[in-house]
């Protein structure tokens, strides 16, 4: 069975692999299977010539990494994402914000690993529109999180203007 | 007071939804405790000691008298009669079923009423002065900045997952009552050289284990940049707070170890992006919130002194009362009075159904239908005619709210503490009662003076004991309950961490100790006029310390 993603608000099939360091693994000696690989920001920085030579080709940000410091290569990229170790570990938010808005990432922007539905109607609201449930969640449930809300205070990637700026009455 | 457009009542209607369907989803086990945890928390509910705490908000502290009805047929219904006005002006019910949270929320919303973000690692409820709005020491009505902070940071999708809690208070008077020196961010509003209103910002203070005051990063952010300049402090806080141990991810460990100018450089950095974006408030969108904080409709009354109040009725235990509970008020023959909840034979700060009926009956009828909760743990009708007092402290004190002792040693602040509270080392109640039940003779309370004690059950200092002038601290030493004691601490612009006197205490022992400080500082006093905290300052903690432990060596080597 292919692997699912919930994506542009849709379930959908996903060939992408992400890859992630084993024990032992360096970035520079860990060994990358063919296909679609989302890999670590610094397997990126020590096997970027391998792969250049693939057709197309991802990276991951651990909660640590900055925006800043994948900006400069976005452009080699397919997918961008963010990992969440944990759930309650928000440093992802203000990145993916970032991403979005000051380093110009338009692409696929998904949020991987801990990720559940009661935060996805935030990470849509600061630019994800990719995401990697949890394996042991119901993606269709997740999906519904999209909707929480009718209504948003807050200028964010999603609505650029705050309500203060749209409020008729 | 600010009242909801639909797009207001939309946001909470949605909440309650949301709500409801994540405690099915936890009660039916889909969703698992850890899960759970901090979506519940964010919106102020706490598994405690024996049932779920649920914290309602109250933001800034403003209440109309429909809500408080509300709040009084909710404790009635789904909890045992009675609520705890908290130090962030919040309400607390003790008692409520899990099950019940979604409906209790589904009635607060039909009230413009909620419990968003009164707990968990998010911007907590913005609090403010009390006295707002009335104060003759205002600048201008600090509520509409409140308000509008309120609804920035009411589920804003970048900070929802912060290191730790963070805290927002805003002040506008030459006095500070919103303790803004000990928040994450306290924002003063002033006027600079042009007369143009903008904000004194400070970072990085708080209480609990590590007791900071905090720092200015700006001394006159224009008012137009509010938002886009805390929406930079706070990403910074985001990125670069510690996650790793909780006592230190407060805003203020990451102030402190990056110093105040790197912070503030790293913040201006941020801030260069963001400035004159779309987060910059409008005049427009101000006078729209301002609206909502208009003069009620005062009349023109002839201004009489409380003394001369005071001559009419004759009445020792009445003048008392305005010499303590009746405050200034900037409209002539107007004034703000305090309803006493420190009533000694009840928790400081809870208060029952009825009296809530009771102080709702009260605003309606004498202060246009609104109220304040205080940081104090008291409520305020801001708009009394003076005239009218009398007819008012009769009925408040029939029903045990004039309590004629504010700001006085008995005007206890004090948390939950280990009777209701998980997270407790120490009782803090039983303490208070005590303290109380010792000074329970009101002359000598009012010769002692002003003075703020305040009690926390655990170092996470809910009951603000640092700022207190007397703080009482709750410890686990070995599995039982000792007590910490502090003196010299104050809240204000000019905010003091307290000093321990030294080895702590056992419950017993408090009434005693607190009657050695009071004696100390009676004898010592130049006179009437010098406060307790004065007399501190200007002698020291050392005799306080020898009249205290005099006699006393042997538990305190052991302490």
């Amino acid at each position: 069975m292919a692997k699912k993603i919930i994506k542009h608000g849709r379930i959908v099939d996903d060939s992408w692999q992400v890859i992630r360091l084993a024990e032992g693994d360096t970035p520079e000696t860990v060994v990358l299977p063919e296909g679609d690989l989302i890999v670590p920001l610094k397997v990126w920085k020590a096997q970027r010539q391998t792969l250049l030579g693939r057709p197309q080709r991802g990276v991951w940000l651990s909660p640590d990494e900055l925006a800043e410091d994948v900006a400069i290569d976005l452009t080699y990229f397919s997918v961008v994402a963010i990992d969440f170790p944990q759930f309650a570990d928000g440093r992802g938010y203000s990145t993916a914000a970032l991403l979005r808005s000051r380093y110009g990432w338009h692409g696929e922007l998904r949020a991987i690993g801990d990720v559940l539905r009661d935060q996805l109607f935030y990470m849509n609201r600061v630019g994800f529109d990719a995401y990697a449930i949890r394996a042991d969640k119901d993606m269709n449930n997740a999906l519904e999180a999209l909707n929480d809300f009718s209504e948003t205070y807050q200028a964010a990637v999603d609505e650029p203007l705050p309500l203060f700026r749209r409020r008729s009455a | 007071m600010y009242r909801y457009d639909h797009y207001d009542q939309a946001i909470v209607d949605d909440r309650v939804k949301q709500f409801r369907d994540q405690t099915n989803r936890y009660l039916g086990g889909t969703l698992s405790e850890e899960e759970f945890r901090p979506l519940r928390l964010q919106n102020g509910l706490y598994i405690q000691r024996y049932a779920p705490m649920l914290r309602i908000a109250i933001p800034y502290g403003m209440l109309s008298t429909k809500q408080l009805r509300r709040l009084a047929d909710i404790a009635a219904k789904y909890d045992r009669g009675y609520g705890h006005i908290s130090t962030r002006q919040n309400l607390q019910l003790n008692w409520p079923e899990l099950k019940d949270v979604p409906q209790i929320l589904a009635e607060l919303a039909e009230v413009e009423m909620h419990a968003i973000q009164t707990s968990g690692n998010c911007i907590r409820n913005v609090t403010s002065d009390h006295f707002a709005g009335v104060s003759p020491d205002e600048l201008t009505d600090p509520r509409p900045w409140c308000e509008i902070l309120r609804q920035w940071s009411t589920f804003h999708p970048e900070f929802a997952y912060l290191p730790r809690k963070f805290k927002i208070a805003v002040n506008a008077a030459d006095t500070d009552r919103a303790a803004t020196r000990v928040h994450d961010i306290g924002l003063d509003v002033v006027k600079n050289s042009q007369g143009s209103i903008g904000f004194r910002v400070i970072v990085g203070g708080g209480l609990g284990r590590t007791p900071i005051v905090g720092q200015v990063i700006n001394e006159f952010l224009p008012w137009t940049h509010l938002l886009s300049y805390l929406e930079s402090i706070l990403r910074v806080y985001n990125l670069h707070g510690r996650r790793d141990n909780k006592y230190k991810a407060r805003i203020k460990i990451l102030v402190k170890a990056l110093g105040i100018e790197e912070f503030r450089r790293q913040v201006e950095a941020d801030w260069a992006y963001g400035k004159d974006g779309a987060l910059t408030l409008t005049e427009t969108e101000v006078d729209r919130i301002k609206q909502h904080f208009t003069d009620p409709a005062w009349k023109t009354l002839v201004d009489e002194s409380l003394v001369t109040i005071a001559s009419y009725h004759n009445d020792r235990a009445f003048t008392r009362w305005l010499d303590r509970n009746v405050h200034p008020h900037k409209v002539p023959g107007y004034a703000a009075v305090t309803l006493s909840l420190k009533d000694p034979k009840r928790a400081p700060g809870d208060i029952t159904t009825e009296q809530m009926h009771l102080v709702a009956d009260l605003a309606d009828k004498y202060s246009f239908g609104e109220l304040r909760t205080t940081h104090e743990q008291n409520l305020i009708l801001a708009d009394v005619e003076k005239s009218e007092l009398f007819a008012l402290w009769q009925e408040a004190r029939a029903n045990s709210l004039a309590t004629p002792t504010v700001g006085l040693l008995t005007d206890i602040i004090c948390c939950p503490g280990g009777d209701f509270c998980s997270l407790a080392n120490a009782k803090s109640i039983p303490i208070a009662t005590a303290i109380q039940e010792r000074f329970d003779d009101l002359d000598y309370l009012h010769d002692i003076g002003e003075l703020d004690l305040n009690i926390s059950g655990c170092m996470n200092a809910c009951g603000h004991h640092h700022v207190g002038n007397i703080g009482i601290l709750g410890v686990d030493k070995n599995g039982s309950e000792w007590y910490q004691v502090s003196i010299g601490g104050r809240q204000g612009l000019n905010a003091y961490l307290g000093d321990v006197i030294g080895p702590s205490f056992a419950a017993a022992e408090i009434p005693d100790v607190i009657t050695k400080l009071i004696e100390t500082y009676i004898e010592k006093r130049e006179s009437d006029e010098e406060r307790f905290v004065d007399t501190v300052h200007r002698i020291g903690v050392a005799p306080f310390k020898e009249r205290v432990y005099a006699g006393k060596e042997r538990v305190a080597l052991n302490g």
